[in-house]
């Protein structure tokens, strides 16, 4: 019939296509091998975790969640953590919120989207942030906000070095204006802390955008990326629409970043804890030289 | 009516049949004195219930209006004296940043705000009032300047945020905004911000860090623009005053998280509807908050300020289960 013309032909499923379709199954079993999303090389989960998350075969640094990067930066992995009890409210009553902050609650363990505390790196007592973009992509609201701000207090106060591992896709939405002035917050502690000869060193990691890019994180006395780290103020996609252009790959990269001046150094995640180390080191002393001379 | 929103349609409908009326009663000579004073009285009783309990999308859309002031229609009426300053010492002179030296009832003051375009032309040239990092800078560089001669800072703010181009990350679009959050909050001046417009996000706050927040009646203020909440969220851009009403972004809003001190009332219909009455009503507001920060010392200005932003946030901290401080 006539009809027919326009019916969708039934083509027969061929093998071979059958055996691609379930490939990536029996490539990677659950938890024992992870793919680079970079370079695609299958991973066993045990080197992955040995390598500090890094691919071993193109030098990827894997996100990581907030306990995984305490456990490798501080002293014997560990954290006198802070404030560990603040819990976000939903101030806004915004459609969604409430149940969004259960979920991502339950997904990551976490209580909001940072950890904060005194540690040691190297021997050298620090007071640390450490943010875990599990948690509600990493996003500053007004507890996020709050343990930054009480963080930086601390710092001030018992006049320790301060180090923050950023990342966040921006601000949260679901708390609107008291999210943004967070940044001013977090930002005026800052500024205390540092106009009385605080220390701080501020580390991107991947993805830092947005009211947490444009505010405490890149405020840093010194400013370190990880390699390939994304960091920016506005998202590509929300660029690329404005300038109607595509943009090039290594847009927003650590390394890019470097090239244009915003930061300091690219640091290696196997090389993190040397070079926090070694800065901490350099503002220790009162500058005594070596065998009194 | 001249540019009326729908929502203002009643309004211009009854006032073109006043006008018809007027015109009708001269022409013919006849007196409608009596059914003119009836509809006027009608008139405004209908503009006390529309804009009385306006959405936060219909005041969007007032904050949005095309004819809505800008910072250079307000610096001449409100200030005498005004000496424009430009560029940024380090690269370029931003159009989406204005501002210089003026004089407040006598007192010279640093001025500084967001400055959206006339026309298509003017619009282009100011990026829609969105500034890249050189125009952070310019605006810090004039309030350093301010700090330095202990002159205040008063500042407009009306963007729809930060300029989300290529050269503005490479020029450090964020490090210019935190920047500004950054030195706001020490200097020894006092600071007012004014929203007029619309602020938008972090390119709105970066002018924003004043002992005094005032925000015009129907100006918004908020983390990101609707139209982009709405996309993420419902990935339909087009649920902007869906999204509006979700985010409390109007003043009234922000007064009541203590985000803002005071809301510069403006005339029926908006500030567009007259220019000159919204001038003098952001003049007396500024007037009377710098005379009370005048008062204060260069270190009781540098605390009252970071007490302002110091107690913004809403959290429990169990479990003691107590409600943190607004």
């Amino acid at each position: 019939m006539f009809k027919d013309l326009f019916q969708k032909k039934k083509y027969a499923v061929i093998p071979s296509e059958r055996v691609n379709a379930e490939r990536p199954k029996r490539e990677i079993p659950e938890g024992l091998m992870n793919k680079c999303p970079k370079c695609g090389t299958i991973l066993f989960s045990k080197e992955l975790e040995k390598n500090l998350k890094v691919c071993s075969t193109c030098g990827h640094h894997f996100r990581l969640n907030a306990m995984e990067r305490i456990a490798m930066t501080l002293d014997d992995g560990r954290l006198d953590e802070i404030d560990e009890d603040l819990i976000s409210e939903d101030p806004l009553e915004f459609p969604g919120y409430a149940k969004k902050l259960e979920q991502q609650k339950a997904s990551s363990g976490l209580k909001d989207a940072i950890v904060t505390g005194e540690g040691e790196i190297g021997g050298f007592p620090v007071v640390i942030g450490v943010m875990s973009f599990d948690f509600f992509s990493g996003s500053m609201g007004s507890v996020v906000g709050e343990k930054v701000t009480r963080a930086i207090e601390r710092a001030t106060e018992k006049k320790l070095p301060l180090i923050m591992f950023s990342t966040s896709g921006g601000a949260r939405m679901q708390e609107s204006i008291l999210s943004l002035m967070q940044m001013a917050k977090t930002s005026a502690a800052l500024a205390r802390f540092q106009d009385e000869g605080g220390l701080f060193i501020s580390v991107f990691t991947d993805p830092t955008l947005g009211g947490v890019s444009a505010s405490f994180a890149s405020l840093g006395d010194y400013n370190l990326a990880e390699p390939g780290a994304i960091v920016g103020f506005a998202g590509r996609i929300v660029i690329e629409q404005t300038i109607r252009q595509k943009l090039p790959d290594n847009f927003q990269t650590a390394e890019f970043n470097l090239k244009h001046g915003q930061l300091d150094k690219v640091v290696h995640r196997k090389e993190m804890k040397a070079f926090l180390t070694k800065l901490l080191d350099m503002h220790a002393g009162k500058g005594e030289p070596d065998d009194g001379r | 009516m001249a540019g009326e929103l729908p929502f203002e349609k009643p309004l211009a409908e009854l006032r073109k049949k006043i006008d018809e009326l007027k015109k009708f009663g001269t022409e013919r000579e006849i007196d409608f004195t009596d059914e003119i004073a009836r509809l006027e009285a009608r008139y405004e009783e209908l503009e006390k219930e529309i804009y009385g309990n306006l959405t936060a999308a219909q005041i969007m859309h007032l904050a949005r209006h095309h004819a809505r002031p800008t910072t250079l229609d307000y610096i001449p009426l409100v200030f005498t004296d005004f000496i424009e300053l430009h560029g940024d010492r380090v690269f370029a002179d931003d159009l989406a940043i204005v501002g210089g030296l003026a004089k407040l009832n006598g007192v010279p003051v640093t001025v500084v705000g967001h400055q959206r375009g006339k026309d298509t032309k003017d619009n282009i040239q100011r990026f829609f009032g969105s500034p890249h990092p050189e125009g952070f800078r310019k605006a810090l560089r004039f309030m350093r300047q301010a700090n330095k001669f202990g002159r205040p800072i008063i500042t407009f703010i009306d963007t729809k945020g930060a300029y989300p181009g290529d050269t503005a990350e490479e020029r450090g679009q964020s490090e210019a905004i935190a920047r500004n959050l950054h030195e706001m909050a020490m200097f020894g001046v006092p600071i007012i911000c004014v929203v007029i417009g619309e602020g938008g996000s972090g390119g709105a706050l970066a002018l924003g860090v004043g002992n005094r927040v005032l925000m015009l009646e129907n100006a918004i203020y908020s983390v990101i623009s609707p139209n982009g909440a709405a996309s993420i969220l419902w990935k339909d851009a087009s649920k902007a005053d869906q999204a509006a009403e979700a985010m409390k972004i109007t003043a009234k809003d922000l007064l009541g998280f203590g985000v803002i001190e005071e809301i510069i009332p403006e005339p029926h219909g908006g500030a567009h509807r007259d220019l000159a009455v919204q001038a003098e009503a952001i003049k007396e507001a500024l007037w009377r908050h710098l005379l009370e920060l005048k008062a204060m010392s260069p270190e009781q200005l540098t605390s009252d300020r970071y007490e302002k932003f110091r107690k913004v946030g809403r959290f429990t901290e169990a479990p003691k289960a107590e409600s943190g401080s607004l």
